[in-house]
């Protein structure tokens, strides 16, 4: 990683960045930053882009309103020269003005559509209404003035002085009692309402929703009534239409609106028509559009940070690039220069020497990339550090299965993480607004080796949904007669252990054949009463070796650490103590659990020595003759034990002293280096001398360096004791799913499965939906979860801890790729 | 004792011809260190855990405990031959 700086022209910077994002390897530095963003140099065009993103945004939606597919593009758009954002912000200011056009014109014509519905519906109810007085003479207006002639169409009668008049109009339906209630209480019962309502849904033309309506027509006398009758009318906010009392001028109206209605149909389809096809001729190339825009908005928000020197006429850039993909870089570079119009000076890449901190960076592909996301959240490596990525690939799903440990489980989450690897082009994209599913299909491949370890581990705890397989045979036998296994206050036997007849007894049968299961745990122990008792037994020990061998592999990556960085003396003052205090006391016990394992069987087992024990008599030096299990097991035991305590012991002051003494000689060193060198006139060697022992030891307040030893040494030897029975969780864990397992089997399916008969096949496949989903919730998900972060612990704390500083900052370069994934492209 | 070391025997060689040998078969490619390392780990953890547990069960301090009924169908089951 180096530090680069770039100087452009300013006619190609534009044609240069692009290519530069297109590639996708460097992160740029921003060289203003005490400026504000209005006041940068690009803000104009920055402001632009925004403009035009706010009128795609628009655009989208119109399209989605009208459920048109949006095409995505096949290929990945450059980013447009400048010249064509011009083009681009025309074509898009156009395209929003005619839709926006468009719009309103539909608008208007929906609302006059409206009205000429409704006041046709009107006219054919008054019809109605006007008709059906006709038809009966003994009409309700007969109290009304009693006058024959309104009968007979309405018509106003000047008899007595006195004038008739209506209105008509239409109002929802829901509103219709309140307003006769109204109408009757303000006009004193002098008005007459009949209604009628309308069958349809109407369109509201002001809302726009769909509603009932009714028609309804008030009469009235005189002036009065009729302005308050009017006022009514506006405060409910009926529509009030214009109803002639002629019947001809009636069906010439109503003649005229069917015509008006007929027109405005077919102009309101075509105003649609248009409106479609603009909006699909937007969609094919929508996409295109917004990812142009995001890429210029891109260019320019870089182009922000650069430097603009006036007096030499170009642009400074500051950028950290990988040392590997320099040549890539400059013909970048060229390529931009070039295809910007062939400038005669083309731009210029300087390497710059710099103290500063390189950002941390790891090629990575798709199956990589979910292990180091994993590494990362607990710190990004230090610049140049060892990445733990490659190895936490293999340990975390190893540690995961030795705690999930079901071939059964383990075959389901296989299968499930297989069918996201296998269709992952057509996933990739889909439901990426549900957070749970991209956390999934983000960590396919970890499931996947997950489930594949879990098989195995499975297979070799002999356990699939609780059951075990007997494939090869077990190496037990029961040999007892009926006179032992017929007595009826025995309840258990438990099986002989040795296999050979080591007292010479007559009653002894062989019940252990002498060989092991080749593969796993023997099929008997599932069905023996004692099978927990067995199995702590070795996952203890295995959970107790795996994390030993795992911490010491740790401390061997701290050496390889020291030698990359070229610390020497962190490899005799830190290293070494380290190792030998681990090496001391935990492998010797890994090497005491084999010892265990391959000298004592069942005809000494009351002397099979307790490791806790002797490991704890170990530390404290007492070496007891009761119990049996406490005594010396190996002649010398004493003598190697003593000596590896004393060594183990010296390692603590070696850590604590070696590396705050180291540094005090250090500084003595260059103090008089300094008073030497000073009377030379070398001063180039001076200062070589001086940023060399700067770089190896950086002045430093003592009393610091004591502390943050001590810190370090009480950390590391209290750690590797409390670390080591951390690790005990693998047993725990595994311990708890197994228990579970059964649970679940004894208790739910085996309801069906012990049911004879017809019945039995009913419920089993009654009882398999809840077993299923208990097993799919209950051990697949949270056992799942649970057992996953306590790999993650694992590795975090007990691992890393050993060599992992993780004080690194990410490189984030500046690429298109990234960019456009970064924000789900549908909204 | 024959039989002990034919398992040992056959196991010890599959892992190490997966984790020692093949790993020096890996095309050369930018994924070549990834892949050594992943085939030498995933055998080693893998071998380890076997060998664990075969080694417990060579030796047992103590047999299984079955119920009576247990027993009697087991040793219709399996026989008393080995």
């Amino acid at each position: 990683m180096t530090l680069c700086q770039l100087f452009l022209q300013p006619d190609a910077a534009y044609a240069c960045i692009s290519e530069l994002g297109e590639l996708g390897i460097v992160q740029f530095r921003d060289l203003n930053p005490n400026v504000n963003s209005f006041q940068r140099k690009f803000v104009n065009e920055v402001r632009r882009c925004e403009e035009m993103e706010r009128k795609l945004r628009f655009l989208e939606t119109e399209i989605k309103k009208d459920e048109l597919p949006i095409y995505d593009p096949e290929d990945n758009p450059d980013a447009p020269k400048p010249r064509e954002m011009i083009d681009l912000e025309a074509t898009f200011e156009k395209l929003d003005h005619e839709l926006k056009e468009i719009n309103t014109n539909a608008d208007a014509l929906l609302r006059n559509f409206n009205e000429l519905t409704e006041l046709k519906h009107n006219l054919q109810m008054t019809q109605g209404f006007f008709d059906e007085a006709q038809a009966h003479p003994v009409g309700v207006l007969e109290d009304m003035a009693g006058e024959r002639e309104i009968e007979l169409g309405g018509q106003t009668t000047a008899t007595a002085g006195m004038k008739l008049g209506f209105i008509t109009g239409v109002i929802p339906r829901e509103r219709m009692v309140t307003f006769e209630r109204m109408l009757w209480r303000v006009c004193r019962g002098n008005v007459f309402v009949k209604q009628a309502d309308i069958p349809d849904l109407i369109e509201d033309p002001l809302t726009g929703e769909k509603v009932h309506k009714t028609v309804f027509v008030v009469f009235f006398q005189g002036e009065q009534l009729k302005n308050r009758v009017q006022k009514i009318c506006e405060g409910f906010r009926a529509n009030i239409y214009p109803c002639p009392e002629n019947p001809h001028e009636r069906r010439e109206l109503a003649m005229g609106v069917m015509t008006r209605l007929d027109d405005l149909t077919v102009v309101l389809s075509q105003t649609q028509d248009h409106r479609q096809r603009v909006l699909a001729a937007t969609s094919r190339n929508l996409r295109t559009w917004q990812i142009k825009v995001k890429k210029i908005k891109a260019i320019y928000h870089t182009m922000n940070m650069f430097n603009n020197d006036v007096a030499r006429k170009c642009f400074i850039a500051e950028c950290w690039a990988p040392v590997s993909e320099l040549d890539r870089i400059q013909l970048a570079l060229r390529k931009g220069s070039e295809a910007s119009g062939g400038g005669t000076v083309s731009s210029v890449l300087n390497r710059m020497i710099t103290r500063e901190q390189p950002p941390t960076h790891h090629k990575l592909n798709k199956f990589t990339q979910g292990f180091q996301n994993l590494v990362d959240a607990y710190g990004v490596a230090t610049y140049r550090e060892i990445n733990p990525m490659p190895f936490v690939l293999i340990t975390f799903p190893f540690l995961f299965a030795v705690m999930f440990g079901d071939a059964g489980h383990g075959l389901i989450v296989s299968v499930f993480a297989l069918w996201m690897v296998i269709k992952e082009r057509s996933l990739k994209d889909k439901w990426r607004t549900q957070e749970v599913w991209t956390i999934f299909f983000g960590g396919r491949y970890i499931i996947l080796l997950m489930g594949l370890f879990s098989i195995y581990t499975g297979l070799i705890y002999n356990d699939v949904f609780s059951k075990s397989l007997n494939i090869f045979g077990s190496s037990w036998r029961v040999k007892f007669g009926d006179e032992i296994l017929n007595r009826r206050d025995i309840d258990t036997v438990q099986l002989e252990p040795t296999p050979y007849n080591y007292s010479g007894t007559r009653e002894y049968q062989q019940m252990y054949s002498g060989t092991p299961y080749p593969f796993g745990l023997d099929p008997i122990w599932q069905v023996s009463e004692n099978k927990i008792t067995f199995t702590n037994s070795v996952k203890m020990k295995f959970a107790i070796i795996i994390g030993i061998i795992q911490m010491g592999f740790g401390v061997f990556l701290s050496l390889w650490n020291h030698l990359h960085f070229n610390h020497r003396y962190a490899i005799y003052l830190e290293f070494l103590p380290q190792i030998i205090f681990l090496a001391c006391i935990f492998f010797y016990l890994i090497i005491l659990i084999f010892y265990k394992w391959t000298h004592f069987d069942g005809l000494v087992s009351t002397q099979a020595p307790s490791l806790l024990i002797q490991l704890i008599n170990m530390i404290l030096l007492s070496y007891p003759t009761e119990p049996e299990s406490s005594r010396t097991f190996y002649s010398g035991q004493r003598g190697v034990q003593t000596a590896l305590i004393i060594f183990a012991v010296i390692c603590i002051p070696w850590m604590l002293l070696g590396k705050p003494i180291y540094r005090i000689i250090m500084n003595k060193r260059r103090a008089n280096y300094s008073t030497v060198t000073n009377h030379t006139e070398n001063a180039e060697h001076e200062i070589d001398e001086q940023t060399h022992e700067n770089e190896s030891t950086k002045k430093v307040e003592m009393s610091e360096v004591w502390v943050e030893q001590g810190i370090h040494t009480i950390e590391y030897f209290l750690g590797c004791i409390s670390h080591t029975a951390s690790y005990l969780r693998l047993w725990a864990l595994s311990l708890a799913h197994a228990q579970l397992s059964e649970v679940l089997w004894q208790m739910v399916l085996h309801i069906g499965l012990s049911t004879n008969g017809y019945a039995g096949s009913i419920l089993t496949f009654l009882v398999f939906m809840p077993w299923s989903c208990l097993t799919v919730f209950i051990l697949l998900l949270m056992e799942g979860l649970s057992a996953f972060l306590h790999a993650l612990r694992l590795h975090w704390v007990e691992f890393q801890s050993k060599f992992y500083k993780g004080e690194g900052y990410p490189f984030i370069p500046f690429s298109f790729r990234l960019l456009l994934d970064e924000v789900p492209i549908e909204g | 004792m024959e039989k002990f070391g034919i398992a040992v025997i056959v196991f010890t060689v599959f892992w190490s011809l997966i984790g020692i040998v093949l790993p020096f078969f890996i095309p050369k490619g930018p994924n070549r260190r990834l892949i050594q390392v992943m085939l030498m780990l995933t055998s080693a953890c893998c071998y380890l855990f076997w060998l664990c547990f075969y080694l417990h069960q060579w030796k047992p301090l103590f047999g299984p405990q079955l119920t009576s009924s247990d027993a009697r169908i087991l040793r219709s089951l399996w026989g008393t031959d080995f």
